[in-house]
């Protein structure tokens, strides 16, 4: 799959789109495809595992994964086989990583140490360890020792066709199972309890759920490797958390942003060899949770930012309305003198609101002041009433004095759904305090004059 | 190759004295990370520092001491608030937040690695994983008599000197501060009320956290500092119930891992038959996994072993208790 | 959060006065809103604890007692509102504040002994980087003894039954010397001795002139171990003497109907605060 190009040069466009359209010649395609299905079973898989807070489990599990390869190779080399045969290293690697999570249940079953230290010294310990005995066979004399480091920062570049085929296989049966586990899977991330008085196992869907990651983890390792697999679980999953608030369209998401890594890590691997593949795969993953925390319009920062920029916005508007329509009431006549209403008019998000108010055709500016046009009016009558009905409300049942009620009101008129006036008005009705017609109740304290 | 009082001096004493810093360092602070639970953390920031070496490293173009400590450090932190921005503006749980962003990071630094790596100059991805605990070598004393010279102390290799440094460093913080770090991790609540803010500790911690992590890169790796910080404070956590006895007992056993874990690499040749000796750093690693495997199993109160036979005893107590009354009903009878 | 606060401070009509406190007060809490998501709320509380007396807050389940509590020493957000110690800020006074924070808030397993959690409470008046002198070990072992608990002083935490636990806790507290103390339910659980002994150190810290604040969810003992009472829930419901608060009236209206509304609105409300 070596395109053969000096460090330094960037590839040109037609060669990029040549990688990208699977032209790229058969063994870069077979790894792009590869690849690609390793991040969209990751991703789905790693939705679960997320939701089940497992994250840092996976990463345990893929550093504990060192000694099993290394000790994979070194019997292999001492029984006189290959060091390089992949099923016999991956076998190795999945049975370490597995020993390395029972590890951590052990410890933090059995003694007083809290789970994250178990997991931080089964990491690094059985990561030692692989290191050892790569020191090991680094004084072997077998010439094959060159393979093993292609684990730890994972390389497709040297990828062959095996290597992707076993990749596939292994993310489509990985797939294949998460969706047909998909009913028990969502039961015990969201209420283990409730699961286990159904009468499930929650033992045996969890270890199903690791197994899972095991797989996912073990043949990725070859791609991306061991240190940064975990990014290929936790990344996308999380990126995904952003777009909805339901179970299966994140994982549907994941799967794709998972994807999408993968094939656009593989290529951009493929047209940069010298860079490891898993270090690009992970940029690339990275990338996308950027965008998703920032744009999604779902969960995302922006989007929040936005909507309370909307809300300052609406809550100046309805303070300034409710300001003039009380202005009117106390006497103050049709205008409102700019004067009387400096007070309420200040700051930008105020003025802002005036401006948005005029150009709407709900206020009036007039040479000696502000004026409410009739539609203006009535949205003002609106936001006084719910105001006054809150009022009425603090005072009949939760017994706060009418001095007190205007302040705490106040922040309230401005989150009332209609749900909420309707049953205002239940109550206050129930107990006789809703004004018969559909104004505002009068003021319970006395309003500023002139403003 | 044999071992001749000047090979010692210049190979093996310098590898030894960089080890036991570095294990001590990360010993002293493991156990407040062990108590905090936040374990992980000294994980993430471990992974974290690596861009921010790469980087100054690509800066200054040589591998000076202070622009990649500096690098490091603000690496480390950046690392440390973004997990918390991610955890709070994401609104994800914090082993999410830390898997995504240290594993970012990490690979920011795999990948600008080998940019550093296309200058042709000498850092590449595997001694900033394992260290290089080997390469660590003191050239001046040639015998005993010449380390009574003060010009062979000066050429001490400045790995060992940093590290020197960072332990002094973080052995007077933790002194200094040793009523507040303990307040601030067993009652951050009460610590507030009474004007320590636990926050800015969380703080202090975090920052003493990525410096020594630096600093015991360059000897034991970025990955192997994990099971410093956490094997110890881990194993000490189960033999005693007084945090003073627990972090002088946390230092002894850094000190025997990292004697133990280099003496055991470097006599391999003895031992494992092999031509040369095995890695120092992962030995090191593996002995302090070794000291926590014995604590978890064999420690006398909190062990597995004494845990089971408490469990079992108390059992067999209710067992005996539960079968004398029908015994002595069936003898009334 | 900042700008519900700033606009609440500029309440529409300025004719909405308030009282004025009383300078002296150990704790003027003056419009206090506090609002989660789907968690104790408190709503607008106004109350101000009278100097040198024994005071219960009582109130259902998730009226808000212990969010009280913590939001008056600062240790859970607040939408708005001011509370004032002595007449300053809670900066200014925190020597003069002690507080029982709930049994389960902290780690017992935690590698200290009992002496030494007492001796925590000096920290306050040691300051910055001052190590533990003799003289404040000495006085934190009388305030052991004086729970009854001088025996244990060298037992690891964990080692200590649930009711040894409380009265560690309130020797910290005692340990503080401060004038104004908080107590978050020191009576849940605990056996016996215990609560005997916490009552005989609550009559002593009166004696002394000192502020005692409760949680407490014991309405039988309210009348023998009080003075004074604060019914809560979401909001003030009553609050003065037991002699005259606590009636059955009062305590209907406390423990009467949930107000969903004031939970819905105050919902929504955090909800705001979040977004900003």
């Amino acid at each position: 799959m070596s395109i053969g190009h000096e460090s330094g040069v960037w590839p040109s466009l037609g060669e990029t789109l040549h990688v990208l359209t699977f032209q790229g010649g058969f063994n870069t395609s077979v790894v792009l495809v590869g690849v690609t299905l390793l991040g969209v079973a990751a991703g789905l898989v790693g939705t679960f595992a997320v939701l089940r807070r497992r994250a840092l489990m996976s990463d345990t599990l893929s550093h504990a994964t060192l000694p099993g390869i290394t000790l994979a190779f070194i019997v292999a080399v001492m029984l006189g086989a290959s060091g390089r045969s992949l099923p016999v290293l991956l076998a190795g690697a999945a049975l370490s990583g597995i020993l390395g999570v029972l590890t951590v249940q052990f410890i933090s079953r059995h003694t007083r140490l809290p789970e994250d230290a178990a997991m931080g010294a089964v990491l690094s310990v059985f990561f030692g360890l692989g290191f050892v005995m790569l020191s090991y066979i680094q004084t072997m004399a077998t010439g094959e020792q060159g393979g093993i480091g292609k684990f730890i920062y994972g390389q497709t570049a040297t990828m062959g066709v095996t290597d992707a085929t076993v990749i596939g296989i292994v993310a489509l049966g990985t797939t294949l199972a998460s969706l047909l586990l998909f009913k028990e899977f969502r039961l015990v991330c969201f209420d283990p309890d409730y699961a286990t008085v159904l009468g499930w196992r929650i033992s045996l869907i969890d270890l199903a759920m690791m197994a899972l990651v095991v797989a996912v983890t073990v043949v990725g390792l070859r791609a991306v490797g061991l240190i940064l697999v975990i990014a290929l679980v936790v990344i996308p999953p999380a990126a995904a958390r952003f777009w909805t608030e339901r179970l299966w369209v994140m994982a549907v998401v994941a799967a794709l942003l998972g994807g999408l890594s993968g094939y656009l890590g593989a290529a951009a691997s493929a047209l940069f060899p010298r860079f490891p593949a898993g270090g690009i795969i992970v940029l690339v993953a990275g990338f996308f949770f950027l965008l998703s925390l920032l744009f999604a319009p779902a969960r995302g920062v922006l989007a929040a930012g936005f909507r309370q920029l909307r809300l300052r916005r609406d809550i100046a508007s309805q303070h300034l309305l409710r300001g003039l329509f009380e202005a009117g009431e106390a006497g103050g006549g049709e205008v409102v003198p700019a004067a009387a209403l400096r007070s309420r008019v200040h700051g930008p998000a105020a003025r802002l609101a005036l401006a948005r108010l005029t150009w709407q055709g709900l206020i009036a500016r007039r040479p000696d002041g502000l004026r409410l046009t009739p539609k203006g009016r009535e949205e003002a009558l609106r936001i006084t009433r719910n105001h006054r009905l809150w009022e009425q409300f603090l005072m009949a049942y939760a017994d706060l004095a009418p001095s007190h009620v205007d302040h705490s009101a106040d922040l309230v008129e401005h989150v009332l759904s209609s749900d909420m006036v309707e049953e205002l008005e239940r109550q206050l009705k129930a107990r006789g305090r809703l004004p018969r017609h559909a104004g505002p109740p009068p003021s319970p304290h006395p309003l500023a004059s002139g403003a | 190759m044999p071992i001749t009082l000047a090979s010692f001096l210049q190979i093996d004493l310098p590898a030894m004295l960089a080890a036991l810093l570095a294990t001590v360092s990360c010993g002293l602070l493991g156990n407040f990370l062990v108590l905090r639970r936040q374990s992980l953390m000294g994980d993430a920031i471990s992974h974290a520092v690596l861009p921010g070496i790469v980087l100054a490293f690509l800066f200054w173009g040589s591998r000076a001491t202070w622009p990649m400590f500096f690098g490091a450090a603000c690496a480390g932190v950046l690392a440390a608030v973004i997990i918390e921005l991610v955890r709070r503006l994401g609104r994800l749980d914090s082993g999410t937040a830390m898997g995504v962003v240290f594993s970012v990071f990490f690979a920011g630094g795999v990948v600008l690695m080998e940019q550093a790596a296309a200058h042709a100059v000498d850092l590449d991805a595997d001694c900033v994983l394992y260290g290089q605990l080997e390469d660590i070598l003191w050239l001046a004393p040639t015998g005993l008599a010449s380390l009574l010279e003060p010009a062979v102390w000066a050429d001490m290799p400045r790995e060992v000197t940093t590290l020197a440094l960072t332990l002094a460093v973080v052995s007077a913080v933790v002194l200094l501060f040793y009523k507040e770090l303990k307040l601030t991790s067993f009652d951050p609540e009460l610590a507030t009320t009474l004007g320590f803010p636990a926050g800015l500790f969380n703080v202090l911690l975090m920052v003493l956290v990525a410096a020594v992590a630096v600093a015991a890169f360059e000897a034991v790796g970025s990955i192997l500092v994990i099971a410093m910080f956490i094997c110890p404070a881990a194993a000490a956590r189960l033999f005693t119930d007084r945090l003073g006895r627990q972090i002088w007992l946390s230092l002894g056993f850094a000190v025997v891992a990292a004697l133990g874990g280099y003496l055991l690499a470097a006599s391999a040749p003895l031992w494992a038959g092999v031509p040369s000796a095995l890695a120092a750093s992962g030995m090191i690693a593996v002995v302090a996994g070794a000291l926590l495997g014995v604590a978890v199993l064999f420690a006398p109160r909190y062990g597995a072993l004494a845990r089971a036979m408490r469990l079992g005893e108390l059992a067999e107590a209710r067992e005996r208790a539960a079968a004398e009354p029908l015994a002595t009903n069936l003898s009334n009878r | 959060m900042s700008f519900l606060a700033g606009h609440s401070a500029e309440p529409s009509s300025p004719l909405s006065s308030r009282p004025e406190h009383r300078p002296g007060s150990p704790l003027a809490v003056h419009g206090l809103t506090v609002a989660y998501n789907k968690k104790p709320v408190l709503w607008d509380v106004e109350w101000d604890a009278p100097e040198g007396r024994l005071i219960a807050i009582v109130g259902p389940n998730g009226a808000g007692k212990s969010t009280l509590v913590k939001a008056c020493l600062g240790l859970v957000p607040v939408v708005s509102g001011q509370v004032a110690f002595f007449g300053s800020s809670l900066r200014r006074s925190r020597r003069l504040v002690g507080y029982v924070p709930q049994r389960g808030s902290v780690d017992w397993d935690f590698p200290v002994s009992a002496l030494e959690v007492v001796t925590m409470g000096r920290y306050g008046m040691l300051g910055w980087c001052r190590p533990v002198t003799r003289r404040h070990r000495e006085a934190a072992l009388a305030c052991l003894d004086q729970v009854g608990m001088a025996d244990y002083a060298g037992r690891q935490i964990s080692q200590l039954s649930g009711g040894q636990q409380q009265r560690v806790f309130l020797a910290r507290a005692l340990a503080q010397e401060a004038q104004l103390y908080f107590m978050d339910e020191p009576f849940a659980g605990v056996d016996a001795a215990t609560e005997r002994a916490i009552v005989d150190v609550l009559k002593r810290l009166k004696e002394n002139g000192r502020t005692v604040i409760v949680v407490h969810h014991d309405l039988q003992t309210v009348r023998d171990y009080f003075d004074e009472v604060l019914l809560l829930n979401m909001r003030v419901v009553a609050a003065g003497p037991v002699d005259e608060v606590f009636t059955i009236e009062n305590l209907r209206k406390t423990y009467g109907a949930r107000l969903a509304l004031l939970e819905q609105a105050s919902s929504a409300l955090a909800d705001l605060a979040r977004v900003s």
